[in-house]
């Protein structure tokens, strides 16, 4: 009998545009595979690690939503350099509803990611027509800044920060609580960016002039996206500020503008899968390599490079490319 | 309304620096008339383009729309007041299929306006828009990625997108620009058609033969000056337009 190879998403995509008409259980697994393994690994991967690698496990989560942030505003067209601002603006907002008056995480984390939104896209929102890498500065200085105007003003307990927050209530609240954040976030604004609203995001990237060519005012929508943003860089803050039980000057530090960006790079810009992905490698490899001591960050920085040199495009897009190049065997009709 | 000019240009100038890429022009465009703007490279002619829809800022001068004044408003105001422009450098999306690039343009507040307040299904609406302009429905071609089209169909992209915005004016510029004389000939019917409806055009356009054939009336620009306005034929009789066109003859001293 003469057989030859054929790519499994063929007949699929022969079939459909939007709609999944399926023949088989193999079809079936093929489309639900990328989707479902995520989630399992998701839930599953608090069970399985000990203490040390669960808490490793909350600032990857942490540094794969705000690589999701980033990439957002990425594909919008706004090259952010200050992840941290985000952070920064919910994990005090949080930190001073908890502090002063009393709230409970589980309204103050909601509350603050809402407001920190709000307050980061007012802070930017006069910068919003600076395109390329003058937007991008901005957004490096203006963390630098409120650290300083922390400092020198003494508000929200200065130098010192504000200490003493509520908990969450358990350990597995915290883990299940930013897996499911961060799946929601993942899959929802996936789903937002290939829809049309997300075209017109992605079409003010592209060419800008051709969207405002449509009667469409750019500007409305750039702060419609850096308010999304905003809001998942927020929530990050805010749930760390529980999750230490502490807020003070760190939350602006570089760290959370750099590692971000250095997740989405590797992991492939431009999906906010991979922007995850990246996170997922990252920050365990770079736990991974405390035992080289001060040799660490050499390491890891040859790492970086080796990711990028070797696939450019990101990890993520080589797998799926691979993916979508899968084969089976045929048998050929005489 | 039939009287009052469509548009009216008073004293349009800009200037880049020390460039002065327009200086003072003027013209009034009636409603349904086909407008061509023809000049040699340099000459002016795509800076009062993005100055009537403002997406340059002009130094002096006004612009006025169905009565109004437009030369304050932001570019996507005046879109939505109802002038739709193409550009001379096509930049479509070209990872995307052809139909889907036609989402910004129906996704506009000025489609939902004119809809009552509803989209619609915008992908049907776009393969109808497509298969207008010459998209062949059975070859499916609307489904092939935008890169994968060659320029003819993405010219025609291009003009499908300003036909969708249902715009009142339509400024096309240099539309014609890279295609072959087979690819001009089908688009030119379009363009005729659009005509018919009764919507106004300004053409900015270097392939004169077929300019000629269809326009009402033509503007000849030079060195960011209106240097001839009239018909076709009285205009290219005129001495200015043939020296700008020709070059004068060099005299001895």
């Amino acid at each position: 009998m003469k057989k030859r190879k054929e790519r499994i998403d063929r007949g699929i995509k022969v079939r459909s545009s939007d709609i999944f008409a399926l023949l088989s259980w193999r079809e079936m697994l093929y489309l639900a595979a990328p989707r479902v393994l995520p989630v399992v690994a998701c839930m599953a991967l608090p069970l399985m690690l000990d203490p040390y690698w669960q808490k490793v496990l909350l600032s990857v989560a942490v540094v794969a939503l705000l690589a999701i942030s980033w990439d957002i505003l990425a594909q919008t067209g706004m090259v952010s350099l200050g992840q941290a601002l985000f952070f920064g603006v919910g994990a005090y907002c949080s930190g001073v509803m908890n502090h002063y008056w009393g709230l409970t995480p589980m309204l103050s984390i909601p509350i603050a990611s809402v407001m920190g939104g709000l307050i980061c896209t007012l802070i930017l929102l006069p910068v919003l027509r600076l395109r390329g890498i003058y937007f991008s500065m901005v957004t490096l200085i203006v963390p630098l800044i409120l650290v300083r105007i922390v400092e020198a003003t003494k508000i929200f307990g200065g130098t010192e920060g504000l200490s003493g927050m509520t908990p969450l209530p358990s350990k597995w609240v915290e883990l299940y609580l930013i897996m499911i954040v961060l799946l929601c976030a993942l899959f929802g604004f996936r789903r937002m960016m290939d829809s049309d609203y997300g075209l017109v995001l992605k079409g003010i990237n592209d060419n800008d002039r051709s969207v405002i060519n449509a009667g469409i005012n750019i500007y409305w929508f750039k702060a419609q996206s850096l308010f999304i943003a905003g809001v998942i860089g927020s929530f990050c803050g805010a749930f760390m500020t529980h999750v230490y039980m502490f807020v003070g000057m760190p939350v602006f530090a570089l760290d959370y503008s750099i590692l971000p960006i250095a997740a989405a790079v590797v992991g492939g810009p431009g999906t906010l899968a991979g922007a995850t992905f990246g996170a997922f490698i990252l920050v365990p490899m770079s736990e991974a390599l405390r035992g080289f001591g001060g040799l660490r960050i050499v390491l890891y920085g040859v790492f970086l490079v080796v990711f990028i040199v070797a696939l450019p495009e990101g990890i993520f897009h080589y797998i799926q490319r691979k993916y979508h190049q899968f084969e089976r065997w045929v048998e050929v009709d005489k | 309304m039939t009287d009052a000019p469509l548009l009216k240009v008073s004293g349009l100038s800009k200037n880049f620096g020390g460039v002065r890429a327009l200086s003072n022009v003027s013209f009034d465009l009636k409603e349904g008339e086909l407008l061509g703007v023809i000049g040699p490279n340099g000459s002016g002619k795509t800076t009062l383009v993005n100055l009537i829809t403002r997406f340059v800022k002009p130094s002096s001068g006004e612009v006025s729309f169905k009565g109004r004044k437009i030369s304050h408003l932001p570019p996507y105001k005046i879109v939505r007041m109802g002038i739709a422009r193409t550009f001379q450098m096509v930049k479509p999306f070209y990872q995307l299929p052809a139909y889907k690039n036609m989402i910004i343009p129906l996704y506009s507040p000025r489609m939902k306006q004119l809809a009552g307040g509803r989209y619609g299904d915008r992908d049907a609406v776009a393969l109808d828009l497509l298969e207008e302009v010459g998209f062949e429905r059975d070859a499916q071609v609307a489904y092939k990625v935008a890169g994968a089209l060659p320029q003819g169909y993405l010219k025609r992209l291009e003009l499908a997108k300003a036909i969708a915005m249902q715009p009142d004016l339509y400024i096309l510029d240099e539309l014609f620009s890279g295609l072959s004389l087979a690819e001009v000939a089908s688009i030119v019917p379009i363009i005729e058609k659009i005509r018919m409806a009764g919507k106004t055009i300004i053409m900015i356009e270097h392939r004169l033969k077929e300019l000629f054939r269809i326009a009402d009336r033509v503007i000849v620009m030079n060195y960011g000056e209106k240097i001839a306005d009239g018909p076709a034929e009285a205009v290219m009789e005129d001495e200015a337009v043939k020296s700008a066109y020709l070059g004068t003859e060099a005299q001895d001293g």
